[in-house]
């Protein structure tokens, strides 16, 4: 479904500031693969979530998804096939519209859009059905500014937009890191229900080593731009964080990983 | 006094038109477009070559609005595909603007005096004077922008450009194009404000290379007073307390001008105006503080 070759991104290439984020990854996602990614700060996780959606150009190497190449694309056109959630609650929705608008924006994502009323009667009652979905109540507030919303709520309603017109790919950016554990607990298990009810494929960036082995069937771990572990399947299921944090300091050569990861 | 407050209402009706598209760019958008000061120019300087040439009123109203669109776009381009800071492009453009009128001028001023102008055709139909022509006519097309633009904001395209000036990663996110929401609102804009421009000269029978020098501060106090004073409820009541913004900002000058102030410090009186009714939420924000320091005092006591 998703084939990343020779991915290499380097930052302000040619200053004293040169960095590069992403050092020759190559990746191959099968059709309803849920992949979590983890790493240190710096790793280049986001970074490679960001070329995937054509935030970022890469330097070398080529994405393809289903078939379709991505590298010339820009962002706006990659984000037909792509749904995403970031880890900012802010950035995913637009606050001074109701919940029912932007969903509605969502709902034409890769579509032409033109004079038509952007909400339609029958669109409501699907919203309606949508957000009950989340049980969050949200369905009783459609008409609400999405100001209004906790950070949780926001968070919910950015998934649910994410893949309310199927996506190919779902990529979720630490999405859960900025809610407090209740809420994150909650958005990670809506996330968990609706990948597994429209097999979805997904790309997952966490910070939390529990997270990251008990979610997904995948788990791939970066530093200093590359992949340094790729664990699938029953091996994935079997790994503790104990064996985890040892394989990442003995792979990566870096000891300590911080707090946030092992606790997140 | 009655003459002076028709006069302010329907001046304040043609400015409103104005507002309208300032209130796309700054609100709706949330970009600080200067293009604005050129663009209003520019309608007054299209209306009023093409009446002394001979041309339809109407016909010139609608080629103002055209020749603001193309304004818009050129400040749009320098922004998105060139990637220009927005105040900068608008500056660049209303600085060409400058130029530009001169040449659709052919002069610095242009004088209309005793020549047909949308409102003669008005002012003949219903039998009134010019003032009254100016209210119906301003008045009627205000109106009419407020619906359109009610509908226009609703549509797929409108509710794209809005969430733009919201969030531009959720935009690009949703597959929207981003340089093209902040096109086609610049063009919206500025075409409104060329039109307005257009009607504001054919009200006054007189064009001037220099009219549009301080109307972005115009707009801006005609926008801050109708958002103050006539509330911010649903976009549809918005849209319409630009209208009232307008009228209120006009009916203030009339009353300063006659209460005695000269007519050469009205810009500095409304740059004034605008800069406090700016800084209310902080003056706001420093009575909180300060309210708060207070308390502590009492209770440290």
């Amino acid at each position: 479904m998703l084939k990343i070759t020779s991915l290499t991104k380097v930052f302000n290439p040619g200053t004293i500031n040169e960095k590069t984020a992403l050092d020759d990854v190559s990746l191959h996602l099968r059709k309803g693969d849920f992949v979590t990614v983890i790493g240190g700060n710096g790793a280049g996780k986001s970074t490679l979530l960001n070329c995937v959606a054509g935030v970022y150009r890469q330097e070398m190497g080529s994405i393809v998804l289903d078939g379709q190449k991505l590298d010339r694309l820009p962002e706006h056109k990659r984000a037909k096939y792509l749904g995403r959630v970031f880890q900012d609650p802010l950035m995913g929705t637009a606050a001074d519209m109701e919940i029912q608008e932007n969903l509605a924006l969502a709902k034409r994502r890769g579509q032409r859009r033109g004079l038509k009323w952007n909400v339609t009667a029958k669109e409501k009652t699907e919203f309606y059905e949508k957000l009950s979905s989340l049980g969050l109540g949200l369905e009783d507030r459609m008409s609400v500014k999405v100001r209004l919303l906790s950070g949780g709520q926001r968070q919910a309603l950015t998934l649910l937009m994410a893949i309310l017109n199927t996506p190919k790919l779902l990529l979720l950016d630490e999405h859960t890191a900025a809610l407090d554990p209740k809420t994150a607990r909650k958005v990670l298990e809506l996330s968990e229900h609706f990948i597994s009810e429209m097999n979805l494929t997904c790309m997952m960036v966490t910070h939390n080593m529990r997270d990251a082995i008990h979610v997904g069937n995948r788990l791939i771990m970066m530093s200093q731009g590359r992949i340094i572990l790729d664990v699938r399947g029953e091996e994935k299921k079997q790994l503790t964080v104990e064996q985890l944090v040892h394989l990442f300091s003995s792979r990566s050569g870096e000891e300590v990983i911080n707090d946030r990861m092992l606790l997140g | 006094m009655e003459q002076i407050l028709l006069g302010a209402i329907s001046l304040g009706l043609l400015w409103s038109i104005m507002t309208l598209g300032v209130y796309i760019s700054f609100r709706v958008l949330d970009v600080a477009d200067m293009t604005v000061e050129g663009s209003i120019t520019l309608g007054a300087a299209v209306c009023a070559r093409m009446i002394v040439s001979g041309n339809d009123p109407y016909l010139a109203l609608i080629i103002a609005f055209f020749a603001g669109t193309c304004a818009g776009l050129v400040t749009g381009l320098l922004h998105t595909k060139l990637r220009i800071p927005i105040l900068l492009s608008g500056i660049l453009t209303m600085i060409a603007l400058y130029s530009i009128n001169l040449r659709v001028m052919g002069m610095s001023n242009i004088s209309m005096l005793r020549m047909t102008t949308a409102y003669s055709f008005v002012s003949d139909l219903f039998n009134v004077s010019k003032t009254i022509a100016v209210m119906i006519l301003g008045g009627g097309m205000a109106i009419l922008l407020v619906l359109f633009l009610y509908w226009f904001f609703g549509t797929e395209i409108g509710s794209a450009i809005r969430a733009t000036g919201n969030n531009l990663y959720m935009v690009r996110a949703q597959g929207i194009n981003t340089d093209s929401t902040i096109i086609i609102g610049l063009m919206l804009a500025n075409g409104l404000v060329a039109l307005a421009g257009g009607l504001i000269a054919q009200s006054q029978n007189y064009s001037d290379v220099q009219m549009g020098t301080g109307s972005i501060v115009i707009g801006l106090a005609s926008l801050i007073i109708g958002e103050v004073l006539f509330g911010k409820r649903s976009f549809f009541s918005r849209l319409l307390s630009m209208l009232f913004g307008a009228i209120t900002y006009r009916i203030i000058i009339a009353l300063v001008l006659r209460m005695g102030m000269a007519a050469d410090d009205l810009k500095l009186f409304t740059a004034i105006t605008v800069a406090l009714a700016l800084s209310l939420p902080r003056f706001k924000d420093l009575k909180d503080v300060l309210k708060a320091s207070m308390k502590g005092r009492k209770s440290n006591a």
